[in-house]
């Protein structure tokens, strides 16, 4: 009980100091917007375009928001020394990541359905297989965030964060097939994108919102959340390496 | 006072709180704790006196799970903290060399927090920060954010920080380090108070006299070793004997200091500092002879004294580093003093 009260506590203060900021608020709605209009414009198609490009902003949406939240809440705090007060308490390593986490993990969630709701206003989503769509969404957000985690404990600057999440994020937005499908890219890549955890989770989210998914949904499931563990372990081990000297 | 620990709780009589054994530390070539070992009592303010870079930091940090040791054994209320650390840090409170509350918090809230991080429910924990905030005298500031507090009043938000879930051991590293004087004064007398309602402390300092007047036992460190450790009336009991002068004369040399040296056989005379001799024998010295020889060498003694020994001259005896200049480093690197 008592630690759930300092996970319950973390996570609330995260929210208060950095999630519910105006500034973040406004970039988890103006970041989506920015996408949609972008590949809305460039498809040069019409509003039934809207589907096709929903998956793609969804997950892009959601991958750029947790990573870029993670340099804060935790590069950050390990910067200025104050994540140390939270190493020091005593709260076991594991459930103190989840709370400095769950934070990212919200954000994430709530950033994808921004272009949801926008995409509900230009076309029709009764065909949308939500109870697809939900587990998907959080399976997305919790990969994101845990490799958003796994760059932050891999740096010790601000800066060396969002730049070493660029040299994942940018090639994850052409390799994972979120705009375009993997079978279209040079077979040589292709490898690469099964790799990356974001290609399971958008893999879903295609056959969810449009029918148009291209491995077994049993199989995509489960690699994701075989990502979101191995990330989550990796960080874990990391911290402890690392930053417990 | 109010009781601002919760000193009622069992203490095995006479067992350490803090047991330390052969502890060692190397950061690649460079060796910060060389197999050092001390005990520290229940109860006990015990002081870790060294200069910057002596191991004081690292030890905290490996005592309270910040870092991990290469070798040696850790017991901490009877648990085995050496592979386990988190075993004893509901019993710790770390009052850390710079603060690190949340600067975007108001005092409150970060106190709140804390207590949160220890499991404290919500109405315990609010009632806790009002009874610190208040002993702190930071009730008014309590409701502004700690970015804006200035150094005196973030160190002793800090420090109660360090003792919102009641600790039954508190680690101070350099609490008094870079504030001005009024609030050291203060935090003194908090530390003071602290240990007389029965609250163990760990107090690393590189103020000898702070660590004199507080302290009741102390180690010096250096460079990774614990160079002598003893209660403080111990520590002075081989100056007690010693008697010294220190006479100040224009232009002392060591040539001059040598010819009284031979003039005055029995006792000990050297340049302490520009224009002042030191001098020191096992029997009482005289000052009318010695103004006299200096007298008829041409030289006036302007002033006279006769200091009482301090654990400054057994730091000083005992490391062979100069007090000064370790004071001046250290505030030059946090832009302060006292």
């Amino acid at each position: 009980m008592k630690h759930w009260i300092a996970f319950w506590n973390i996570l609330l203060k995260d929210l208060r100091a950095y999630y519910l900021k105006p500034p973040n608020i406004s970039w988890g709605l103006i970041f989506p917007l920015a996408w949609t209009g972008m590949f809305f414009i460039r498809s040069g198609s019409g509003l039934e375009s809207t589907l096709s490009i929903l998956p793609g902003v969804m997950a892009v949406s959601i991958l750029f928001g947790t990573t870029s939240m993670l340099s804060v809440t935790v590069t950050f705090e390990k910067r200025n020394r104050s994540f140390d007060r939270l190493l020091l308490s005593p709260i076991p390593l594991w459930l103190l990541m989840l709370a400095k986490t769950s934070g990212a993990i919200l954000f994430g969630i709530l950033n994808a359905f921004v272009p949801v709701v926008m995409a509900a206003l230009l076309t029709d989503l009764s065909a949308v297989n939500w109870s697809l769509v939900v587990p998907a969404v959080i399976l997305i957000s919790l990969a994101s965030t845990f490799l958003g985690l796994f760059i932050a404990v891999s740096v010790s600057e601000v800066f060396e964060a969002q730049t070493f999440s660029n040299f994942f994020r940018f090639p994850m937005i052409f390799l994972c097939g979120l705009f375009m499908p993997v079978a279209s890219l040079p077979v040589y890549l292709q490898p690469l994108s099964y790799l990356l955890p974001l290609t399971y989770g958008v893999d879903i989210l295609h056959g969810a919102i449009r029918g148009q998914n291209h491995l077994a949904y049993p199989l995509s499931f489960g690699l994701i959340f075989l990502f979101c563990i191995s990330l989550f372990l990796l960080s874990l081990r990391n911290i402890y390496r690392k930053w417990i000297l | 006072m109010t009781a601002i620990t919760d000193s009622n709780q069992p203490v095995t009589p006479k067992a350490p709180i803090i047991l330390v054994e052969g502890l060692a530390k190397s950061f690649g070539k460079v060796t910060a704790l060389n197999g050092i070992s001390f005990q520290v009592q229940p109860g006990e303010l015990f002081g870790f006196l060294g200069p910057n870079g002596a191991g004081k930091t690292t030890a905290i940090n490996i005592l309270t799970g910040l870092a991990r040791a290469d070798a040696g054994t850790i017991r901490i209320d009877g648990q085995d903290c050496t592979r386990n650390p988190k075993a004893a840090q509901h019993l710790i409170g770390i009052v850390p060399d710079e603060s690190n509350l949340y600067a975007e918090l108001t005092g409150f809230d970060n106190l709140c927090f804390c207590a949160a991080l220890y499991g404290m429910p919500k109405a315990e924990r609010v009632d806790r920060a009002h009874e610190l905030l208040k002993f702190f005298g930071l009730t008014e500031a309590g409701r502004r954010k700690f970015g804006g507090y200035s150094k005196g009043m973030k160190r002793k938000l800090t420090i109660a920080a360090g003792l919102i879930h009641r600790p039954r051991i508190l680690f101070l590293d350099e609490p008094t380090t870079g504030i001005d004087v009024a609030s050291a004064r203060q935090i003194r007398q908090l530390i003071q108070d602290l240990h007389g309602s029965g609250t163990t402390i760990f107090l690393t300092t590189h103020y000898i006299e702070e660590a004199e007047r507080l302290c009741d036992r102390i180690a010096f460190i250096v460079d990774g070793q614990i160079v002598l450790e003893d209660s403080v009336p111990h520590l002075l009991q081989p100056l007690q004997n010693k008697h010294v002068l220190l006479l100040y004369v224009l232009g002392a040399d060591q040539q001059l200091a040598s010819q009284m040296a031979e003039a005055f056989p029995g006792g000990q005379v050297e340049v302490a500092a520009k224009d002042q001799l030191r001098l020191e024998a096992e029997t009482p010295i005289p000052l009318a002879p010695l103004v006299n020889f200096l007298a008829g060498r041409g030289r006036e003694v302007t002033e006279a004294r006769r200091p009482s020994h301090t654990l400054e001259d057994v730091f000083v005896r005992v490391t062979g580093l100069q007090v000064d200049m370790l004071k001046k480093e250290k505030e030059k690197s946090t832009g302060g003093g006292q």
